[in-house]
């Protein structure tokens, strides 16, 4: 049962793209930054294979430039 | 199943508030006002306001709460401190509070071994025993010693049980050790303490000059509103002016490094320099500024019972130009090793009618053998160019604590001060004894021993009791061998109110579980004079009780009832009115208790309603009162002091035999000794363990690389640690820099206990240390 953040960093003037792409994709709450093209992902996924569906979503979004992990944590792990 | 939604729902916020507070450290000034409306929007939690734990700068949070648990925290976007950031130590400053060895139940010490017990009876054993060393050694063989982290209810009721009550002089807090220099400092050039600008002078600043101050590092928040300024504004220029290469020069314009010490001898030489090409604000010099010298060749404080007294000489300003003849650029470049070209920068800056000037400072200037004289030698500067107490024109002391000026220097928890004034005064002590139902002879005229000095007391047995609150001596103070030896003496009994065990908890006779931050009620009062209210928020763990109340539990027990008559449900509003009697009237007035609940914070002169942003200046100050353009009411001649203050070397230089500097200080990931801050993961892992910063060539002159450990040896003990080259902070050939959060190397061990003789402050960023690769 991983939860994982990230700042997501869209293209350039893709913000709003990013954005609406997140918060369509399951287990997925953003943050948006109000003044810098910077997007805090959250991510709480139940199990292993719905997290790496998850990684692949998020791997074939075209508005998204990088993506840096800031925080991890999976029960597996405790 | 309901605990495990929390856990995760608590992971959750802490995920997040870890991405914000990485992108706050990346990108300065981001703001993410969403996660507001989010988390108010779950309806998951609330969130109430207080005063970050952390630093000076005093930034108001707002702590979020779910089923009776702080989990998150983020910015208050109605606090003018911060404006809704906060660093990396403030976004994740609720997890200190849930460590896995928080202290929850009293500890006593049975035939050596530490036996929990009740908190009453350990609070019982404590009245005892200070009353019993009390009536056998002499009122002054107590003591107690608390903190710039001390709520300001904590540190008031220690003074009035000591100060009032037993008759002693024996307070001092740990803002002696950070602070004590820019106390004195304000006294010898204004006569009153505490800045006369506010944090607003950076939106109105051009030039930003920080003297010894990493405040990339150390005042992040503030620094990160330096840098908005700077690319909002086309007109702002940032000058970093130290010993070592930081994150601060870094993002500064121009970065100048000087050799340790001859910051006296550049400020000097700024002056000589506004003088000869007639930069000098000659209406505001001739209205506004008294010129004098005092003593030199002060000497260092490394012997017990070190005694010093200044005495000030008034001078012409022929004789200040006169003495300014030996500092030129061209002299005091052979000394500071600071180009001359670049001194003639700083003064024309400085001295340039058309830019509004303002500098920082915090240890790098206070921590110092001569920590008064640099302070009254940047005022001078200042009062030269009459750049100063209007917008952006401010010669400004930041602290390091997040009540040093509210608890320390408000309060007056120092031996030689009162609430109000000082115990040599007797108006003073006779204003002192009626608020606290005290007969004056209580109150002795005689201050007793400065914190140094305390703890060379108990290692000759002089003080023989000591109750330490907040603060972590065994790893702070400097020589520390010594002092921790003398704690452990068999008779000498210490008492020690905190959250967590440290080395300080180890030398203790009596451990008491304390509460922490928004576990309490209280008041921290940050650099800008803004005075902070905080509800209790979360329940203490266990016994965990507050230092106020434990003083007033041991009050009680002594016989004080009638000077300590509140109840555990009123005491820190009924403190806090009778605290806020000593500073009546349009210098110094504070908000009451029901204004300080509502705001975010309330920066004092607070007269009619009105906070006073920029004193001495009658636009903004109701205080002044001589009818012209400034009125520096704090010296009787209304008139700021131009002090004539000398370049004296350091009390201890690098020579054949220890042949390098040693710098200490902090790094922005820890707080101070590490003990909150090193139990918050994010924080932890982020810098594990101390280091010593080495010069990359001397690193490979003593065939050291990356990660190899170096011995660090001083005349009085040595340390072995792991050096760091290239790292965040780069030190000149010749030096090395250490922080000191980290009790598994114990820097201060190395470091020598001389002290500026007139504020008494430590300097921790001078001695002579030789190097080994271990």
């Amino acid at each position: 049962m991983p939860i994982f953040s990230y700042l997501a960093l869209p293209i350039d003037g893709a913000r709003e793209m990013l954005c609406t792409d997140l918060a369509k994709l399951p287990h997925c709450e953003i943050i948006p930054s109000d003044n810098r093209e910077v997007v805090v992902l959250v991510t709480d996924t139940p199990d292993d294979d719905t997290e790496n569906k998850l990684q692949k979503s998020l791997n074939n979004l075209q508005s998204l430039q990088s993506l840096s992990l800031t925080f991890g944590y999976d029960d597996k792990e405790k | 199943m309901t605990k495990k939604l929390n856990r995760r729902r608590f992971l959750k916020y802490a995920a997040a508030g870890s991405a914000v507070a990485t992108a706050g450290a990346l990108f300065p000034g981001i703001s993410f006002g969403d996660w507001q409306n989010l988390s108010n929007n779950s309806g998951l939690i609330s969130w109430q306001k207080a005063p970050c734990r952390f630093c000076g700068t005093g930034c108001g949070v707002l702590v979020g709460v779910s089923d009776g648990r702080a989990v998150a925290v983020k910015g208050d976007p109605n606090c003018s401190v911060n404006k809704g950031l906060c660093c990396m130590k403030g976004y994740h400053s609720v997890q200190m509070l849930y460590g896995k060895d928080r202290i929850t139940t009293a500890q006593v010490r049975k035939n050596g071994k530490m036996v929990e017990v009740p908190i009453q009876e350990a609070l019982d054993l404590v009245a005892e025993k200070l009353q019993e060393t009390k009536e056998k050694h002499g009122k002054d063989s107590v003591a107690i010693y608390g903190s710039g982290q001390w709520t300001i209810p904590d540190g008031y009721v220690a003074s009035k049980l000591f100060k009032g009550c037993l008759g002693t002089n024996n307070v001092e807090a740990n803002a002696r050790l950070c602070m004590a220099s820019a106390v004195t400092g304000f006294m010898t050039s204004f006569g009153i303490d505490e800045p006369m600008g506010c944090y607003e002078d950076m939106d109105h600043a051009n030039v930003f000059i920080t003297w010894g101050n990493n405040m990339a590092e150390m005042h992040p928040v503030l620094f990160s509103r330096i840098l908005a300024n700077r690319k909002r504004r086309t007109n702002v220029t940032v000058i970093d002016f130290a010993t070592r290469s930081t994150r601060t020069s870094q993002a500064a314009d121009k970065s100048i490094i000087f050799n340790p010490q001859s910051d006296l001898a550049v400020a000097n030489a700024i002056c000589y320099e506004i003088i000869k090409h007639n930069w000098v604000d000659w209406n505001f010099v001739n209205e506004h500024v008294s010129f004098y010298k005092g003593k030199t060749n002060i000497g260092y404080g490394t012997e017990d019972h070190f005694a010093f007294k200044d005495k000030a000489e008034p001078i012409g300003f022929e004789e200040y130009k006169l003495f300014l003849e030996d500092y030129t650029p061209e002299k005091v470049e052979k000394i500071s090793g600071v180009p001359a070209k670049d001194i003639k920068y700083m003064a024309a800056l400085y001295g340039d009618p058309d830019l509004k000037v303002t500098s920082f400072w915090c240890m790098g200037m206070n921590q110092h053998t001569r920590g008064t004289w640099i302070n009254n030698l940047v005022y001078n500067i200042h009062l030269l160019v009459g750049k100063i107490s209007t917008p952006g024109n401010s010669p400004f002391s930041l602290t390091g604590q997040p009540s040093a000026c509210g608890t320390v220097r408000e309060v007056g928890t120092l031996t030689h001060k009162l609430p109000h004034g000082v115990v040599m005064n007797e108006h003073h002590r006779k204003m002192a004894a009626e608020i606290w139902d005290v007969p004056v002879k209580n109150i002795d005229p005689k201050p007793t021993y400065h914190t140094v000095e305390m703890f060379r007391a108990l290692d000759r047995g002089d003080i023989k009791f000591i109750w330490i609150q907040v603060t972590n001596p065994m790893v702070t103070m400097p020589n520390l061998r010594r002092y921790r030896d003398g704690a452990l003496k068999d008779d000498r009994f210490v008492v020690v109110s905190d959250v967590y065990p440290t080395p300080t908890t180890d030398v203790a006779d009596v451990i008491l579980p304390s509460a922490l931050w928004v576990e309490q009620e209280g008041m921290f009062g940050n650099s800008e004079r803004r005075t902070q209210h905080f509800a209790q928020i979360v329940d203490p763990p266990g016994e965990a009780m507050s230092d106020t109340w434990q003083i007033i539990e041991v009050a009680k027990r002594l016989g004080f009832e009638k000077q300590f008559p509140w109840t555990e449900d009123n005491y820190i509003g009924k403190i806090w009115e009778e605290y806020r009697k000593f500073h009546a009237g349009p210098k110094h007035e504070m908000a009451s208790y029901e204004v300080l609940k509502k705001r975010s914070g309330v920066q004092w002169p607070f007269v009619n309603g009105k906070e006073t942003r920029w004193r001495f200046n009658p636009k903004y100050d109701p205080a002044c009162s001589n009818g012209k353009d400034f009125d520096f009411y704090g010296k009787k001649d209304h008139r700021a002091w131009i002090w004539a203050r000398p370049y004296e070397p350091a009390a201890e230089s690098p020579d054949n035999e220890y042949n390098f500097w040693l710098n200490t200080g902090r790094v922005i990931e820890h707080w101070h000794t590490g003990s909150l801050t090193r139990r918050i993961p994010v924080l932890h892992n982020a810098v594990p363990a101390s280091y010593v910063e080495i010069n990359p060539e001397d690193a490979t002159e003593l065939g050291v690389v990356n990660g190899e450990m170096v011995k660090i040896i001083s005349r009085r003990g040595e340390v072995t640690m792991p050096a760091q080259i290239r790292g965040r902070g780069v030190p000149p050939r010749g030096m090395v820099f250490v922080p000191f959060f980290d009790e598994s190397y114990l820097i201060n061990e190395v470091t020598l206990d001389a002290f500026c003789p007139i504020s008494k402050q430590p300097d921790y960023k001078k001695c002579a240390v030789r190097l080994e690769k271990a």
